[in-house]
């Protein structure tokens, strides 16, 4: 009977839950959760199974922010568009920037992941369009498909989990998938790789690529959702925040950096009263997981259920 | 089997979905430091009290002349009030936007849709304040813009859900630009910082001094919370302009005069002018390096006996410092926004409150007598004033003398040329 | 002219704290292949405990200089001993990721204790004043932060590359097992290297309290240049790292001139291309 395992259902209570969860709990906090968990998945394709560290993944996030809002705003696109506008700046910026960083590995290919993070940064604080410090604002929700509007937080809700489980399960079907396979074999020996024929470089690529659409989805439906466009987005603490939430969560496994992210986003969120000690916080968790908690939380539980969650 | 049954769930979980309660409410935590609160449970009971929201600089480079001083400000005409108002009580949470519109207007948001804050006071960065202003607007809440300069929010932004207090970059043109064009400043160059508040003041007062003859030869844009100027001061000093316009403000405006005279920027002739300065700016500069610079405010500790006894009152709650015009502007914002409240019945019209506002003459102890133009703007006389010099200061914070008084018609933009769309 | 000269000048100022910081970065990197994210973070800790002895201890700039470093380099050679050691048999990112965490932890907890606007530190009041130079006033207190990092910055070069410590080092960092068989305490080393290191950053630190401000994320905003900067020079060369931190000082103060907005961001543009070009850096050795 295995139709009836734990894992679907399990599946079908997180879907039912997810669908009920908006009357509970306030639905903005709960879209901030989706994306950011799109996000650090969509970062942790890139470093959990192919094994790059990019440290400038925060120019992706931002970018399609700042493309989706300028194309909701003053293109006046449909939400959809808009979004799908700012998964293509991203996956475009993903491959001009991948192409020239593949070649190096490693800390140097972190350095420049970073360096090119840095010259867009400092592109969206100059560029007229982005307003600068000013942020892009008052960006349109609008209709979805032209006729459900999008400005009551419920539509909203519903269509931002529909993207974000889209997003998911092509992250999912990534892994999973013999592209998926090679990755793996990529980032445990890749002397061997090569020497089993497969052209490296061009699974990298393409896993960056990946990578960066996703992250640019997650980016630019965050941007409707607050209605802002802003430079904290491409900063590079954001680039360090999606590292902590993977880091956290589980570097290599699925659910990790959903459960990262819920951790980073949530403590965020439900103690800013306590102002500056988040921060620390933060920094101390990052520093005891790498140290003590190198496998992140899901990790660990994983290795202690002894198989995959 | 498992198809179906997952089917029916989906099913349930659209039909629940489509059945949309109205706005969460939540189960606010009196006074705590504005978390904007995850879980909306049960609405408290409709305007079972009034909520107060004072969003500013805590940690910043305006933390000084708003922060914590605000809340005070805004804590002592509740007081006064007597806590209550329409048989409501009053409570005031408060939270720092760390100078960022992103994170100014998810609070904002927050605050108005989960937490049933009522109006959102302060707000002194004006691309934050921009951003308020079009959510209050979203909202029908109402937003006491005592902070920001930016003139856009009675001008192309304005908005019936906000009341623009106690300044903005029009009047400070007007006042400070136009003193300093009239003693001999022909050529201006700018530093700037580089945010909707530093790029206004530039406007504004480009405008001032070309209407009066003057030229603007270059300028330069910085950071906001910048601290080295050294570079730009060596700009300013290369374009040999007679004047320095500073459109910046606080902790920037600060080290850019400190660094100034680090550099010998004034040795040569030209002349540092500071456009929007407080009296914390100058406490932290001291009369050596400030004396003699020209400003505009609307309020002055020292300027009469009422002024004299409230700011004494909030010294006393602030580890003696005294009340910047922001702070008292918070001050006066909400004890009128609270007489408004008492007549207009409803907190929960944002727009009906303001009206009312704009309908009663404004009356306080700290800005005397004044009015509400039909865009929003407060206005109130402006007084042009000179630093001391250290031999004239009888002590900390005697720092103003008194040049001149702008008669309120003259000190604000007139409503008829601002561009608002609430003027017919 | 004047406008260039002077810009140059104030570039190498700036260029003085990244020659010092990527200094210390490049004999981290080269010894133990850490990245260490948290140099920004002991920088700022250097200039905090300038502010601190001054407004504290009543203690002056002339004390600072020696105590700061000294102080920080001892945190730093716990942070060594305590934690980075027992990342020694992984991949360098983990090192990366930890120094990282502990700069975001560092600087959190000065933020939660001082609040992140800043103290002033006043200029030592020995080297007040400015200097006319003709083109510009050049504030004493700059001139001497460029005079004092040239020597140190050449002092440091010349004990690595001529006495026997420094070949201690150069040689662990190319064969440390091969070093510890000819009897030296390499582990000891390393931990000398990371406290020197921090010491370094702490001692740029002090010079740069009376010119920046002491605020929590002062390093924070250096670190990424100085990144870039060891990157370009080439991640374990000594000697290229304090040229090219001259140098890039420079690079920006002339940018300042033709186009002020981008001098932030003209490293990672020369970056960008010398690691494409020459993956080792300008002075570095196959990695």
């Amino acid at each position: 009977m295995k139709r009836w395992s734990g894992r679907r259902i399990a599946a079908i209570a997180a879907v039912v839950a997810l669908l009920v969860l908006p009357h509970v709990v306030y639905p903005i906090f709960l879209m901030k959760l989706l994306c950011f968990a799109l996000f650090a998945c969509a970062f942790n394709l890139l470093i959990g199974y192919a094994g790059l560290l990019s440290f400038g993944h925060a120019m992706f996030f931002g970018t399609a922010g700042y493309a989706t809002a300028h194309a909701a705003r003053v293109w006046g696109l449909t939400p959809e568009l808009s979004i799908a506008f700012g998964v293509v700046v991203a996956a475009t910026l993903g491959l001009v920037v991948g192409r020239l960083a593949i070649r190096l590995a490693g800390i140097y290919f972190a350095m420049i992941t970073l360096s090119f993070a840095q010259m867009i940064y400092f592109f969206c604080e100059q560029a007229p369009f982005t307003g600068g410090e000013n942020a892009i604002q008052g960006v349109p929700r609008g209709q979805l498909f032209g006729v459900i509007s999008l400005a009551d937080n419920f539509t909203l809700y519903y269509f931002v989990l529909a993207v974000c489980l889209g997003g998911f399960a092509v992250a999912y079907r990534a892994i999973h998938s013999p592209f998926g396979e090679v990755l793996a074999a990529i980032r445990e020996n890749e002397p061997r790789a090569v020497s089993l024929g497969y052209h490296t470089d061009h699974h990298k690529l393409i896993a960056f690529v990946l990578s960066a659409a996703l992250t640019g989805l997650a980016g630019g439906t965050k941007a409707l959702v607050f209605q802002v466009a802003s430079l904290t987005d491409v900063h590079w603490n954001m680039s360090g925040e999606v590292v902590l939430m993977t880091l956290v969560g589980g570097m290599g496994t699925v659910l990790g950096p959903v459960v990262g992210a819920i951790l980073v986003v949530g403590s965020e969120d439900l103690f800013t009263s306590l102002g500056p000690w988040i921060a620390v916080i933060q920094g101390f968790f990052f520093v005891l997981c790498v140290l003590l908690f190198r496998r992140g939380i899901v990790g660990w539980l994983e290795h202690r259920l002894g198989r995959r969650v | 089997m498992v198809r179906r049954i997952a089917i029916l769930t989906l099913m349930s979980g659209l039909a629940l979905a489509c059945n949309k309660p109205e706005g969460e409410g939540s189960k606010g935590d009196e006074g705590k430091a504005g978390d904007p609160k995850v879980t909306g449970a049960a609405k408290p009971a409709s305007g079972a009290a009034i909520r107060i929201g004072v969003l500013n600089d805590m940690s910043g480079p305006y933390a000084d002349l708003s922060g914590k001083g605000s809340v005070e400000a805004a804590r002592m005409a509740i007081e006064e009030a007597g806590g209550k108002v329409a048989g409501k009580t009053i409570e005031v949470i408060s939270a720092d936007h760390r100078n960022k519109p992103d994170v100014g207007s998810a609070v904002a948001r927050g605050w108005f849709e989960n937490e049933g804050v009522d109006v959102i006071v302060d707000v002194p960065t004006s691309s934050v304040a921009l951003a308020v202003n079009e959510l209050t607007r979203q909202q029908n809440k109402v937003f006491l813009a005592s902070g920001p300069a930016a003139a856009e929010l009675t001008g192309s932004a304005c908005s019936p859900n906000t009341v623009h207090w106690t300044y903005d970059t029009w009047a400070l043109a007007n006042g400070t630009g136009r003193e300093v064009v009239r003693s001999g400043g022909k050529t201006w160059f700018f530093i700037t910082a580089d945010y909707a508040f530093g790029q206004a003041l530039e406007r504004d007062v480009t405008a001032v001094v070309k209407e009066s003859g003057g030229t603007v030869v270059g300028g330069v844009r910085h950071p906001l919370n910048n601290s080295d100027f050294s570079s730009f001061l060596m700009q300013a000093q290369a374009s040999k302009a007679n004047v320095i316009g500073m459109a910046n403000a606080g902790g920037d405006v600060i080290n850019t005069i400190k660094q100034a005279s680090e550099f010998g920027l004034t040795k040569n002739g030209q002349k540092l002018a500071g456009l929007l300065i407080f009296i914390s700016d100058i406490h932290a500069l001291g009369l050596d390096v400030a004396a003699g610079l020209n400003l505009t405010s609307s309020f002055y500790w020292d300027r009469d006996d009422a002024t004299r006894a409230w700011s004494a009152k909030f010294a006393e709650r602030q580890g003696g410092r005294k009340p910047t015009m922001v702070q008292a502007g918070v001050y006066a914002a909400v004890r009128h926004y609270l007489k408004a409240v008492a007549e207009a019945g409803d907190e929960q019209d944002g727009r009906k409150v303001v009206e009312a506002m704009k309908r009663i003459p404004t009356d306080d102890p700290l800005f005397g007598k004044g009015t509400i133009d039909p865009n929003g703007r407060k206005r109130h006389p402006m007084y042009l004033y000179q630093v001391k010099t250290r031999a004239e200061s009888k002590g900390p914070w005697d720092y103003y003398k008194l040049v001149r008084e702008i008669p309120a018609d003259q000190a604000f933009r007139p409503a008829a040329a601002s561009g608002c769309s609430l003027v017919k | 002219m004047s406008a260039v000269l002077s810009q140059l000048v104030l570039g190498l100022i700036n260029g003085s704290f990244y020659a010092l910081l990527s200094l210390g970065l490049a004999l981290i990197f080269g010894l133990m292949n850490i990245v260490n994210f948290a140099h920004g973070a002991l920088f700022m800790l250097g200039g905090l405990a300038a502010w601190w002895l001054l407004a504290v201890a009543g203690l002056g700039y002339g004390w600072a200089l020696l105590l700061a470093p000294l102080s920080v380099g001892v945190l730093s050679a716990l942070i060594e001993v305590g934690l980075i050691r027992r990342l020694r048999q992984l991949d360098p990112l983990y090192g990366l990721l930890l120094t990282f965490g502990l700069a975001i932890l560092i600087q959190a907890v000065v933020t939660m204790k001082y609040g992140s606007s800043g103290q002033p530190y006043p200029v030592p009041s020995f080297l007040t004043g400015a200097d006319n130079l003709g083109f510009m006033f050049l504030p004493r207190y700059r001139a001497w932060v460029i005079l004092v990092s040239i020597v140190v910055c050449a002092s440091v070069w010349v004990v690595i590359e001529k006495t026997r410590l420094g070949s201690y080092l150069r040689a662990a960092a190319e064969n440390p097992r091969l070093l510890e068989a000819f009897g030296v305490a390499v582990p000891r080393l390393i931990t000398l290297t990371y406290a020197f290191g921090g010491a370094l950053a702490a001692f740029a630190g002090v010079l740069a309290a009376p010119i920046y401000q002491v605020n929590p994320l002062m390093g924070a905003n250096m670190i990424i240049v100085v990144f870039a900067v060891v990157a370009v020079g080439g991640m374990g060369s000594i000697g290229g790292s304090i040229i090219t931190g001259f140098a890039l000082g420079i690079a920006e103060g002339f940018t300042k001139v033709f186009y002020p907005q981008a001098s932030s961001t003209v490293i990672f543009v020369i970056m960008a291309l010398v690691l494409l070009v020459r993956p080792r850096g300008l002075f570095g050795r196959e990695a």
